[in-house]
Parts: C-alpha cells; structure tokens; sequence
C-alpha cells in the first residue's frame, strides 16, 4: 500500500554549536491525513517545524513537497509551496481589526498602491465563515484566546495552504473550543489538507490523529498508525523511560479535615457574582469551567489583585480580604499567573533575581540592600527544593525549559512560605516530564500543610490531580464534584450549563 | 542532595553575572574613549593636557548629575524629555527668590522643590491618567519653559550679587579639582552603588524588565514609577541650582535641547528604551564619550556646520555597535537545561 506524500523530509539535521537539535530525521506526511507530532520540549520538534517553514535552514537532508526537492528559503516560500504555519504562541496584531490581520500576508504580496478594504473584509468572511463564529471587523486584541486561535488558522487557510502545521493549538482552549478545532481540523481534512498536529496531550491525539511521530532528543523514534499503539506506549517512547503513575495519589482523608481558607460571597461585579467554597488543609482544590468563565478572575479577586465589590476571604477563621496583592502576600496567599513570559517571572533577569522578587525584604540587609550572597542561598535552596535545572543562577530565566521556568516561578511564590497557592493553569506549555514533577511537587506541598487551587483548562489534569474540583460557569459557581463524580463528562456538563446529572448542586 | 550539590556547584563555577555582564559592556566604553584619547593625543597637542580634561570633565558633570536620574528613568521603562527645561526652571525659580531677598541656600531649597513637584505632576498624569511619560514629559518640556519665560519675562536674571560662598559650589575648587566635579563624584558613586544594591532600585528593575510580573509580584509598581520621575525632576532640579552657582545668571531660555545630549549619554551606556537595563556608570561613559567627541571636534577645527552632523553620525555608529554586540551575545542558541 502506497500514499502520496504531500511532504517529505528526508534525513533532516541540524546544530545549533556544539548541540545536535535534529540529527537524521526523516518524516512523511501523507496526502489528507492528520498527523501528529509528539516528543517533550527540547526534542526538537519546533526546530523540525521551523526547518519545513523556512524559518531555518537544515545543515543536511532535504524537503519535497508533492515529491519534488523544495528549497524553502523563507517563510514567504513556504506559504508560496502551500504550507501555512499555527505557531503556538499567537503572532497577530492586536491592534488592528480581524480581517486586517488574516489578510496580512495577502497584504505584503499586494503589488498595489491602496488597500482595497473591500476585499480584504470578503476575504476574511469567507475565510472565517466556516470556523466559528469570529466578528472580521473586531479588534484583534478583544478577541479571546481561542477566537484568536481561530484567526491565526483562518491566516493560514487564506493562503491556499495544503500543509497546515498546528503548534499545540490546544493549549489555550478550554475543552468545548478545543472540539470545535477538531471539527475544523475533520472538515480540513476532508478537503484533502494534510495536517501537522504538535500536542502534548494524548487524548486529543489519539482521538482526532491518524498517525504519530515521536522525536527524543532530536532523534526520530518511530512512526505509527494510532491503531497500532496506545497513549502508555507513546509517552513511554518520548520521554525514553518509564513514568511511573502519571499523578500522584490522592488524598482521601483531606474531605474529612478542616477549612483552611473560606471564600464567601466574593463578587467583583462584573464577571463574578457571589463566589463561595472552601479549601480544605491538605487538599488540592481544582477550579473548572470555559475560558472565560470567569475562573482567572476569582482567583485574581481573592488575591487582591482584582478589586471586588463584596465578599469575604478568611483564612484559619480569620477575614483576610485583601485590598492589595502585597497585604495578601503578607497574609500567606499567592498567585502564579497562567501568563508566564508575560506576568509570571521576569524573563530577562536572573534566575535569583526572580526568586526574590516576591519579598526582596527577604534577602535584604536592614537599611534596605540586596545581599547577593543571601538572595543566592536562596534560590539554591528553593531551587534545589523543586529540583530546579539550571547552569547558573545568574542565567536569565529565558535560557530555561518551560518546566523550569514554571519552577521559578514556583520558587518565587514558596520563598514567602505562603499558606495557600492558587496556581492558574500551572503546566501550560511544559513537557510531560516535568508536568508530572510540577504535579509532584503541588501534591508535595498539599501534604506538608499548604493549601494548594489549581485552575485548569486540561480536564485529565484536573480530574488526576485535584481532590476536589468546583466549576465555574458565567461567573458563577455550577456545581462541585469529587470522588467518582470527578470525571471530565460530569465537569463539562456542569461547565457548558447541561446541569448535574445526579442533580447535586454546591 | 545531589541537586544542592549540583546547583551550589554551578553557582561557583560561573562568575559570570548581571553585573560582570554590565560591566563588560562599560569595558567596551573605556576601550572606544581610551582608543579615541589615543588617536586624538596625537591629532592635536593640546588633547592630552590636564586643561583639556578638565573643561571635558566640567563640560559635563552637571549634566552627569541629570543623566543618573535619566538612567533610573529609562531602567524603569520612562522617559523625561522635560529635563532641560526642568533644569532652566530650577536657575530661574531659585535666582527669583534670591532676587526677591531670600538667602541664596533656601532659595536653592525651594527651587529643587519646585522641580520635584514638578516631577510629581508629571508622575500623577503617568500614574494617574495613564499617559506615557513620553507625551506627558512633552507637555511640561513646552510647559515649563513657558513658566521659566513668564517669571523672566524673557530676559537673563542677573545674578552677581550671589555671595562667595554660594558661588563656590559652581566655581570653587578643592586642591585644584573643581567642586562641581566633587559633586558629581559624589551623586554618580552614590547612586551607581544604590541601583546596584538597594532594594528600592532592585524594584525600579522589576517594574521596567516586566511590569506585569512585578504586579504579580505585589511590587506596586505605581509608586515606583512615580518615585523614578520625582527623583529624574529632582536631580534636574539640583544641577540647576549648581548651574545658578556656576554663571551667576539664570537664562530663560538655558538648557535648550540638552535632554537629547542626556538621552543619548544614557542610552549609548546601555540603557535600554524599553526599560529593565542600563547602568549609570554606563551612562556617565556615554557622557564622557560625547564629550571627548565634542573636543576632538573642536581641538580638530571641523567647521560648527558639520560638528553636529558629525556628533550624531557618532551617537549612531556607537548604539548600532553596541546593538549588533549584544544580539550577537543573545543569538547565541541556548538550549534548555537537562539531565
């Protein structure tokens, strides 16, 4: 049995120095078919994508597309061959409406003095008429997350593309968003586009993929028909050892014990309305819902880092309701952003530099110097702790993986030995390895006393690490699930408002 | 234990920091201003004299005293155009007291004052309103200068009657070093050590490298921001005051243009537009290297009509290199630490 290639990419390799990021690889991609792309950070999958859009060039090895020797100089031939690129971390302007950004490229090929508008609006009409429900005319930055997911797929679809490379497209949709890509990606499909799908989560590949690449270490590991394999035998395959239980036990005993922290009718008004539930010692809280739901919020709220119009937040009895996120800080309650370049840790600056940044006071000598050699020991001591990786703790946090900069960010929120850490969406975009340490770690802390809420888009991550998860719909609480109840089917119908189906309400 | 042994391990083996980084970048000042001293001591005779460096150092050490609070503004992601006209203000606020029969000591006092209200005007628009510092110090730049016209009514206070005593900050020297000179010493040590030590600075880094995070840090980055602008329009505020003492006048229209010399000098040693880096000892080299520039300039006799042209040719060609530098340095494919 023989399949038309739409490309292929024949014994790939590539340096960066002294390091191999890809070294031999070849890769098929057949004609309308999805096929997915899988390997932890740093196996060399983005370099591979880079490679086939033009972004870099390969030291050895060579591309055809459609069976001819393609030289993709740049990314401007790429999109001339038919491939359309998804980076994962959205590229649109946000200041500039909808349509203007799908026809951006169509835009620099334009040999014409004037824009014409006119076609510009149709354009993106059409693009946008068959994925979802996006206003062409809207300013790009108003737009959410997923709808700008959308936007960046319908750039792509404009190009007459017949390769479409999605990098974890996934990541930032809630799981509804997610089902509605999917159906694109099948109606996609059925036009005879071939698709290369980057995730890190098995379910969706398994469900939506035909066939899987797996890369470790910038090697090619193997190729297989989803049909012949199971989501065990891929993730064994990249990480190149066995993970042992993808999380960690639960804590049963934690429903029995006491509130550590009470949230009662906290409402801020706008986009969420009389919040109330309680965390109990020892146990990991999930928050579940849409994005947009208004989960963020809550968590901002009673971190003081949103002001709200009533409501109170009491810890071991006591009302802690911040006006501030430093008293809140003060009183024992952090927060780690879901945004990490652009709120969790200062990228430019020093690992150490980052970890004290929450309570530089800390390291600080009395009228108000920094001590290097104390901010040092800290960091090594936390970073230590969390089993951080890292050359020097002078590198800026940039030089590190994903996971370890999450680590940071982490050690930064733990140098102030708080009471309770509510984490937001705390392993987006890290590999399974160091997603199952970070889960690791929560479960660690919950243990040794520290109040652990975790807002997650990622229902298996909610439903594997939380003892208990409340759900958030339109700013308000839906329902609340634990034990067998906690299943991802019962967490999106309370999500998307289909009701509890034993009729339980919070 | 392995991996404190690892991490403490590495810690030693990599002297290489924040502040050995800023300070290889000051080297490759040192290094353009000593090659230019060098190529210049043999264009000219009168270069390498103790008379020559002595008007460069005076020419600008108390523009020097500016540039460190243009530093401190820039790290923190701002800007302060308004700085000449701050300073012109400070010779004409502090010159009008005295006039008006206030000794000349007090009437410095309330001129910085009236600089730092400034600056807390502006930091309210910033801090406040939301504007950036940009349009906001644009504004008082026309609307200071048209403060300094009004008190004047455009024409040079006369300040003669300053006494000696006063006059020596500007014009007396201790054991042959210009005071003025002592007084810049003075301010650029003592800030170079704050900023690399104090934790009131330490925030100044956090809010300009990523605004952002350090409110999720729960640094307010308001009050810093606001703290960085008063302190630009005070140390602005103060070298007027010396300028005062310095001329024995007060120009309405003194102080023209200088923030763009000042800027420049900043950026030149390494602060960044966009906030979160730049040194002052950076700075001041940024100064000294216009300055030498501007004397070789002269000592050289290029027509006035070209010096400028020249000057920013210079400003130019100096970013660019630094720039290409350090991308070169950032380009460098680093890859994520593992096992």
């Amino acid at each position: 049995m023989t399949h038309a290639l739409a490309l292929e990419a024949r014994n790939i390799s590539k340096a960066f120095g002294p390091v191999n990021a890809l070294s031999d690889v070849s890769f098929g991609l057949r004609k309308g078919e999805v096929h997915a792309l899988v390997g932890e950070n740093g196996a060399g999958k983005s370099t591979l994508m880079n490679i086939i859009d033009g972004i870099l060039k390969p030291d050895a090895g060579e591309i055809l597309i459609d069976g001819e020797k393609a030289d993709i100089a740049s990314p401007e031939t790429a999109q001339r061959l038919g491939i359309g690129f998804v980076h994962q971390e959205i590229a649109l302007c946000p200041d500039i409406s909808v349509a203007e950004n799908i026809s951006m490229a169509a835009t620099n090929r334009r040999r014409a003095f004037l824009m014409n508008y006119a076609e510009t609006w149709a354009r993106a009409e059409t693009a946008l008429a068959n994925l979802g429900d996006v206003d062409p005319y809207a300013r790009t930055g108003d737009l959410s997350i997923s709808e700008q997911q959308i936007v960046e797929i319908a750039k792509a679809l404009t190009l007459d593309c017949s390769i479409l490379i999605l990098d974890e497209p996934t990541a930032a949709l809630t799981e509804r968003e997610a089902v509605k890509l999917f159906d694109i990606m099948a109606r996609l499909k059925q036009r005879g586009i071939s698709i290369i799908y980057i995730s890190h989560r098995m379910a969706e590949i398994f469900a939506h993929c035909d066939r899987i690449t797996v890369l470790r270490d910038g090697r090619h590991v193997c190729t297989k028909d989803v049909a012949e394999t199971d989501p065990e035998d891929i993730v064994r395959r990249m990480v190149g050892r066995h993970l042992g239980d993808l999380y960690p036990p639960k804590n049963a005993a934690s429903a029995m014990a006491d509130d550590l922290l009470a949230v009662k009718n906290l409402s801020d008004g706008e986009r969420f309305f009389d919040v109330s539930f309680a965390l109990r010692k020892g146990e990991i809280l999930g928050i579940a819902g849409l994005i947009g739901a208004g989960r963020t919020e809550i968590a901002l709220g009673l971190c003081g880092l949103r002001s709200v119009v009533s409501g109170e937040v009491s810890l071991d009895g006591e009302n802690i309701t911040p006006q501030s996120y430093s008293q809140s800080i003060a009183t024992g309650v952090v927060y780690l952003s879901e945004d990490r370049k652009g709120a969790g840790v200062f990228v430019d600056l020093p690992i150490a530099a980052n970890v004290s940044a929450l309570a530089i006071e800390q390291v600080s000598r009395k009228p108000g110097f920094v001590s290097r050699s104390r901010e040092q020991a800290q960091a090594a001591r936390l970073g230590a702790a969390l089993k951080l990786k890292c050359g020097s703790l002078d590198d800026a946090v940039a030089t590190l993986s994903g996971g370890n900069q999450q680590k940071v960010a982490l050690a930064k929120l733990l140098s102030v030995g708080p009471k309770v850490i509510v984490l937001d969406e705390p392993t987006r975009g890290v590999d399974v390895g160091a997603k199952a340490e970070i889960h690791r770690i929560l479960r660690d802390l919950a243990t040794r006393g520290i109040g652990i809420i975790v807002i997650s888009s990622e229902l298996p991550e909610l439903v594997g690490l939380c003892d208990r998860a409340i759900v958030i719909r339109e700013g308000r609480i839906a329902g609340e699930v634990t034990g067998d109840d906690m299943n991802e089917e019962e967490i999106i119908r309370l999500a998307s408002g289909m009701g509890q189906r034993n009729g339980r309400g919070a | 234990m392995s991996a404190m042994e690892e991490i403490s391990g590495s810690q030693t083996r990599s002297g290489m920091s924040w502040r050995s980084l800023g300070n290889m970048r000051e080297l490759g000042l040192v290094l353009i201003i000593l090659a230019l001293c060098v190529v210049m001591s043999f264009a000219s005779p009168y270069f390498l004299t103790w008379t020559n460096f002595r008007a460069m150092l005076l020419s600008f050490s108390i523009e020097g005293i500016v540039v460190v609070g243009m530093t401190v503004l820039l790290i923190v992601g701002a800007i302060d155009l308004s700085v000449g006209s701050v300073v012109c203000f400070s010779m004409v606020v502090g010159g009008f007291f005295f006039l008006a029969g206030l000794d000349p000591w007090s009437a410095s006092l309330l001129a910085i004052a009236a600089c730092a209200a400034i600056g807390a005007l502006m930091a309210l628009c910033v801090t406040r309103i939301g504007l950036h510092s940009f349009i906001v110090s644009l504004a008082f730049m026309v609307i200071v200068r048209g403060l300094c016209l009004a008190i004047t009514g455009g024409t040079p206070l006369s300040l003669f009657s300053l006494p000696a005593s006063f006059k020596f900050i500007g014009q007396g020297t201790v054991y042959g070093i210009p005071v003025v000179i002592i007084i810049f010493a003075v301010v650029v040590a003592i800030f170079d050590f704050l900023l690399r030590k104090a934790t009131v600075f330490r925030k100044v880094f956090y809010t300009g490298s990523n605004e952002k995070a350090a409110e999720y840090s729960g640094i307010r980055t308001n009050r810093v921001k606001f703290f960085c602008i008063v302190l630009c329009s005070t140390l602005a505020g103060l070298a007027g005051v010396i300028y005062m003492a310095r001329f024995g006048a007060a120009t309405p229209t003194f102080g023209l243009g200088m923030e763009l010399n000042i800027i420049a000098a900043a950026v030149i040693g390494g602060a960044s537009l966009k906030g979160g880096s730049g040194s002052i000892l950076g700075a001041i080299l940024g100064m000294a290297l216009l300055s030498v520039v501007s004397s070789s300039l002269i000592l050289l006799d290029v027509s006035p009509y070209w010096q400028d042209t020249i000057r920013g040719l210079i400003l130019l060609a100096a970013v660019s290199f630094d720039h290409v530098l350090h991308n070169r340095k950032k380009a460098r494919p680093q890859r994520p630490a593992r096992q």
